[in-house]
């Protein structure tokens, strides 16, 4: 990996990029060409012009971002710009005010739903702090959390036969031990088994939207790898991902088609996988002028 | 006088079997010492936190006052061996005995007073003389039923035997007096689940108490599982003696009464003994459940381990005083106290209390307290993978409290423990609306 850059952002905050080692991808380059034409009607997620604060600080301030089905888009920025507010925000964590916006998936008002009424509708939170639950087992909450889901949308429940069905096969693309299945939710997990406990949860759950929240961090290269894989292998065209990172190395394993600039609770900045290394060559200049009117305030 | 005491010392003139096996002076001396002494009040510190002055006003029947033939229970039985007792008296239809092994004898103490053998009720002898055991005198006073149980040396026992304390709504509240006795002589093994069952509608005053001998190198397992009727209001001690390498392993389940207090003392007296409690109270709306637990290691090696889970809500009020006392020359005792409690409404209230009290130099003690609300993060772990909030915040508390039932040595048994806790912890009306405005 070659030598990271930083810089300071006009609040203070260092702003670190990786250099990418990896040619940029051209089709994604296409895709941003044609991004202009879509049809705004077959938006998966559309998020408008969301304000969001928590304890009285504002922490989203205007943002704006459109999914279809099948993309990936990869949310990058420094500490405290609000990416892991966006993703708590979507998946319907208690504690944030939404002050301004709209957030709409496949046409419903998704900030009116339950946190689970959202994990029913298909969205999906990889957390960056996968919460420890001592004495609850993994598979018997899987399993139910499954059931719950289907009973939501009315499909039918998953018998214990089916579901270790499921559950076997998916432990064999990603290369996972049962001894997960045994065990409590995270209790005792490294932090690599954690993040892999998410993405094989997301992977038996198959969310229609998966938002991994700094799923790279704390993560060596092999778990990485490991996690990647695990993203990789659930991409399809009906299903879009959001990957918050700070860093852009995960990006040379999920490679996304679009990646956005979060800074200062907005996107500030979008392209294709080569804007990471655009940053890189240009640096905080170039980044500057898009958050130019905040810093001349302060 | 208080109208409790006075309509106990009223049914007490036509006690059953009151003069049986000498023991009528007995009785009515400690009558007596009842009436004069009164019962016990906050300003008593192992009372502080429970008040008797509603009860006091309540009057209530004994059960030979009252007509045994209608009694009418719902209650689904757990299987043989089992012994029954409807209404604080022994009920033989009800009761199966078959399956019981060779060298274990088990009677209802009424049998034991009908009898001449002074020996077989020998457990009525016990005198308390502090001035806040009023419920123990008018026990000692009242008791003519109850369950004795002795197992002969190195006798195994495999199955658990069940004893079934069961109210049946009927008339006038009752007050059930019932003495119990465990005895298991040296090497014995076995399960004992008490079970108290009620009905909605009743509010009986429960008064027992219970003695376990446990000679050298016993094992008893004890398992309490206490759902009165929700408008009982029961005072019960349990009073365990453990033998050299003797070892207890107590499991409390109290999830019904609207006042529960129980008392316990567990008494290690010979070296090596080893005494394992294990206690889940659950609480909702007004009940009030109070736990004194005393725990004394008299001699050398001696071990007990304590884990105590709370979960209080509504308006509930849970007390745990968890007491191990530590005597002089008691080294190489090894003494652990756990307890965690879960306030499930702003509502609700919990008073944990470990004590310890160590006279020897040589010994491992330690003790913990933690009172905390469900972890939102984890909450909103469980919903964010599609768990309604119901059935999330049901599988935390389950997993608050599950390990408890590891020990149960009868997997069956334990099968049956888990449902019946599952159960406890479904939320109440009260609950919902504390939840709502928290």
């Amino acid at each position: 990996m070659p030598p990271l850059k930083s810089f300071r952002c006009p609040s203070g905050r260092e702003f670190i990029f990786f250099a990418c080692p990896k040619k940029s991808s051209s089709a994604a380059a296409k895709r941003m060409s044609k991004a202009p034409n879509r049809e705004r009607a077959a938006d998966m997620l559309k998020i408008e012009n969301l304000h969001a604060r928590v304890e009285g600080r504002d922490i989203l301030k205007g943002l704006t971002l459109s999914v279809n089905p099948g993309e990936v888009h990869a949310i990058m920025g420094p500490n405290g710009a609000g990416k892991s507010t966006l993703g708590h925000v979507l998946a319907g964590r208690e504690g944030y005010e939404i002050t301004e916006g709209s957030v709409s998936f496949n046409d419903a008002d998704l900030l009116d739903m339950t946190p689970e009424q959202r994990a029913a509708a298909g969205v999906f939170l990889a957390m960056q702090y996968p919460v420890e639950i001592p004495g609850v087992n993994n598979t018997y909450f899987l399993r139910s959390a499954l059931n719950a889901q289907r009973r939501a949308r009315g499909e039918e429940e998953l018998d214990s036969v089916q579901f270790l069905k499921r559950v076997r096969e998916t432990l064999s693309v990603m290369h996972l031990k049962d001894d997960l299945l045994h065990r409590a939710v995270n209790e005792g997990f490294s932090g690599g088994e954690k993040k892999r406990n998410e993405i094989f949860q997301m992977a038996v759950l198959a969310p229609k939207l998966a938002i991994l929240d700094e799923t790279d961090s704390g993560l060596d290269i092999d778990a990485l790898k490991a996690v990647a894989e695990g993203v990789n292998a659930q991409r399809s065209p009906e299903r879009a991902f959001i990957v918050i990172t700070h860093y852009q190395r995960l990006l040379d394993y999920i490679r996304p088609d679009f990646v956005h600039v979060l800074a200062d609770g907005r996107i500030v900045e979008t392209g294709g996988p080569e804007l990471a290394l655009q940053l890189e060559a240009h640096g905080y200049d170039w980044i500057r002028d898009r958050i130019a009117p905040e810093a001349a305030d302060a | 006088m208080s109208a409790l005491l006075e309509s106990l010392a009223a049914g007490f003139e036509q006690l059953p079997h009151r003069d049986a096996l000498g023991l009528g002076t007995a009785r009515r001396e400690s009558m007596d010492a009842a009436l004069a002494g009164g019962l016990p009040t906050p300003r008593r510190e192992r009372w502080k936190y429970t008040s008797l002055r509603a009860l006091e006003q309540r009057r209530f029947v004994l059960p030979h006052q009252q007509d045994a033939s209608d009694a009418e229970i719902d209650t689904v039985l757990p299987p043989a061996p089992r012994m029954v007792f409807v209404d604080g008296r022994f009920d033989a239809g009800r009761s199966d005995l078959s399956g019981l092994p060779d060298g274990v004898s088990l009677h209802a103490l009424s049998a034991g007073l009908a009898g001449d053998d002074p020996r077989q009720v020998n457990v009525l002898g016990r005198r308390w003389n502090t001035d806040d055991a009023g419920f123990w005198r008018l026990n000692a006073a009242l008791a003519v039923e109850g369950a004795l149980l002795r197992i002969e040396q190195g006798v195994r026992v495999q199955p658990p035997l069940h004893l079934v304390f069961v109210t049946s709504a009927r008339g006038q509240d009752l007050g059930i007096h019932l003495r119990h006795r465990l005895e298991l002589r040296e090497g014995a093994h076995a399960t004992v689940v008490e079970h108290h069952l009620g009905h909605a509608g009743e509010r009986p005053l429960l008064n027992s108490v219970c003695h376990v001998h446990l000679k050298p190198s016993t094992v008893l397992e004890h398992i309490r599982v206490q759902r009165a009727a929700a408008g009982a209001s029961l005072i019960a001690r349990t009073e365990a003696v453990l033998a050299k390498q003797a070892t207890y392993r107590l499991l409390s389940l109290e999830l019904g009464a609207a006042l529960s207090r129980h008392e316990l003392a567990i008494d290690l007296q010979g070296k090596g003994a080893h005494a394992e409690i294990r206690g889940l109270v659950r609480s909702r709306e007004r009940q009030h459940v109070d736990t004194q637990l005393m725990l004394r290691h008299q001699l050398p090696q001696a071990s007990s381990d304590t884990q105590w889970r709370a979960i209080a809500g509504g308006r509930s009020r849970i007390i745990f005083h968890g007491g191990i006392l530590i005597d002089e020359g008691a080294d190489g005792s090894d003494a652990a106290l756990e307890t965690r409690n879960l306030l499930l409404t702003d509502t609700a209230e919990i008073d944990a209390q470990p004590v310890l009290e160590i006279h020897a130099d040589e010994v491992k003690a330690s003790h913990g307290a933690t009172i905390g609300q469900l972890d939102d993060r984890a909450l909103f772990y469980l919903r964010s993978r599609g768990l309604p909030e119901a059935e999330a915040r049901r599988l935390l508390v389950f997993a608050f409290c599950r390990s408890l039932l590891e020990g149960v040595s009868d997997t069956g048994l334990q099968a049956q423990l888990e449902r019946v806790v599952k159960q406890s912890l479904l939320p109440d009306h009260a609950e919902n609306d504390a939840e709502a405005v928290a």
